[in-house]
């Protein structure tokens, strides 16, 4: 009983970070139908930006205090918002009345600019990198249960998150904009909603998330290196199509789904070594079942 | 009010429109009348900003307005009731309402608005917690002018409100048009293949075919004209 719960949380936290990235993927989808495979590079940038403001941070703050933490978190997630306005801004509102595949291909032309630039010596170098401790590295032990403070600061500052989400999108100005984008583009213009702006915010939230998981990863793995995003970025796609693409409960939904079924599976002798194909397992069996997604709705086309 | 000056729109390499000029005086109704494919549709987008113009002006109050995006067009005060109506069809008839006054700040503007919206059109009311999309197609066209009135118009313009409507449709949704026109000085610029019915709530209509205007008149002569006779008034 005691490891199925230890198995819980761990697979709950790392959930949480899948969560935290497929939000972005499905955001972008949302507005701009098309998946932005640049996303989980942005991730790691987040976990870099951790890395380089810490020291920064610890000069005026106590090195290992909650606060220096979620300071580090909120700056991370600032400049990973300013990342993704950029991104979009230089390689993709370019294209905007481009074919959709053009927009993709360009995805992952940025991704590979991204890790390959990132992996120079003058950059952060190929090497994997140290993550500090940003919080006091202690356990908390429930009668053998042995739970990481950093576990439950990963599953705290999602579902903080989760909920800030869910307030911007469903009351505010700007989420509505985004939800009547993502109907129906050309109607919420007419609405005078300014489809470019919202894209921007879209790119910036979803960016923000994905550098606050980056954080969260790196606290929790301790070694971040410029390739990290590609494997983490790969299953949050997964997890926000399982959950149904352009769902946002559905990404969240899908993200935990996948870090449970990763972890348990992880526990289990002879299948251990499968752990990371199951993700694609996943991917394989939804489209062939259920294309749609868990909570996605499968749209027809009226004629 | 508007004025439309040597107008081209193209797709690809297509000519959609071929240097139209046309004008809407203040307050009245004018038509747009013209078989498919003739570029109605590409006209109404065009003001709209949903379209970018190839060459040629539109100057709205004394502004060339060609080429700005839709959400300053509709800042301006035009706002453009889209073909197949576009209603968000997963929210509900009041949020779809308060859709069409994004742009207005102004809470207690927006409650007026919506007063008024619903004093025209008092099925909307009955079905306000309603999901949009579940609603009959009258009531859809319905939604689709009230939702553009909320954003305080000067300047209507509505692309096909009579399509796949029933007769009797038909009839109330002209009504209301003219209804509007006259309570709220609205100005109108209606696209239609119904030309009978246009033209008799109209004061003014342009014919448009394969790109260009071929006719244009006052709407009682045009009805009288042998050649729109035969060609859009069923002999």
């Amino acid at each position: 009983m005691t490891e199925f719960l230890q198995q819980l949380i761990n697979g709950l936290a790392l959930g949480a970070i899948y969560a935290l990235i497929a939000l972005g993927y499905t955001m972008v989808y949302g507005v701009l139908r098309f998946i932005n495979f640049a996303h989980g590079d942005v991730f790691m940038l987040g976990a870099f930006a951790g890395y380089y403001l810490s020291p920064v941070v610890n000069k005026f703050l106590p090195a290992q205090s909650y606060v220096g933490g979620a300071l580090v978190l909120v700056l991370a997630m600032a400049i990973c918002a300013l990342l993704g306005v950029v991104i979009e801004f230089l390689a993709y509102r370019p294209l905007r009345s481009r074919p959709k595949l053009t927009v993709l291909i360009t995805a992952i032309g940025v991704s590979l600019f991204i890790e390959y630039t990132c992996q120079h010596k003058s950059v952060f170098g190929a090497a994997p990198h140290k993550f500090p401790d940003l919080i006091p590295a202690t356990t908390i032990n429930f009668n053998g249960l042995v739970i990481g403070v950093n576990q439950i600061i990963v599953l705290v500052t999602t579902a903080v998150l989760l909920v800030a989400l869910r307030f911007i999108v469903q009351k505010t100005r700007m989420g509505t904009a985004m939800r009547a984008v993502s109907f129906n583009e050309p109607a919420a213009a007419l609405m005078g909603v300014n489809i470019n702006s919202v894209i921007s915010f879209t790119f910036g939230l979803g960016s923000a998330l994905a550098g606050a998981g980056g954080i969260l990863f790196a606290m929790n793995y301790a070694s971040i290196d410029p390739l990290m995003g590609v494997q983490t970025g790969l299953k949050a796609f997964v997890a926000a199509v399982l959950g149904g693409i352009g769902n946002l409960p559905g990404a969240a939904l899908g993200g935990l789904i996948l870090g449970l079924l990763e972890t348990f599976a992880g526990g289990i002798p002879g299948v251990s070594n499968y752990r990371d194909g199951i993700a694609f397992a996943i991917l394989i069996l939804i489209l062939l079942l259920k294309p749609a997604g868990l909570l996605g709705k499968s749209t027809v086309e009226k004629v | 009010m508007l004025q439309i000056k040597n107008l081209t729109v193209s797709y690809g390499a297509i000519n959609a429109l071929k240097g139209i000029s046309l004008s809407v005086q203040s307050g009245s109704i004018v038509t747009l009348i013209g078989s498919n494919g003739a570029g109605k549709t590409t006209t109404l987008k065009t003001i709209s900003g949903l379209l970018k113009p190839k060459a040629g002006e539109i100057i709205y109050d004394g502004k060339n307005i060609a080429g700005l995006p839709p959400h300053e067009i509709v800042g301006r005060g035009l706002s453009h009731v889209p073909e197949g109506r576009m209603i968000f069809a997963n929210l509900t008839v009041l949020e779809n309402l308060q859709m069409g006054a994004y742009l207005v700040r102004d809470k207690k503007v927006v409650r007026r608005e919506l007063e008024f919206v619903f004093a025209t059109f008092p099925r909307l009311k009955e079905r306000e917690q309603q999901i949009a999309g579940t609603l009959s197609g009258g009531e859809q066209q319905m939604l689709a002018i009230g939702r553009a009135l909320m954003s305080q118009p000067k300047f209507l313009m509505l692309d096909e409100p009579s399509l796949g409507l029933a007769p009797l449709l038909v009839k109330t949704i002209f009504e209301k048009i003219v209804e509007i026109n006259c309570e709220r000085g609205l100005t109108i610029l209606l696209v239609e293949q119904n030309a009978n019915r246009a033209l008799e709530v109209s004061r003014f209509g342009y014919v448009l075919e394969t790109g260009n205007i071929t006719l244009q008149g006052d709407s009682a002569s045009l009805r009288q004209n042998p050649q729109v006779k035969s060609a859009y008034l069923g002999g």
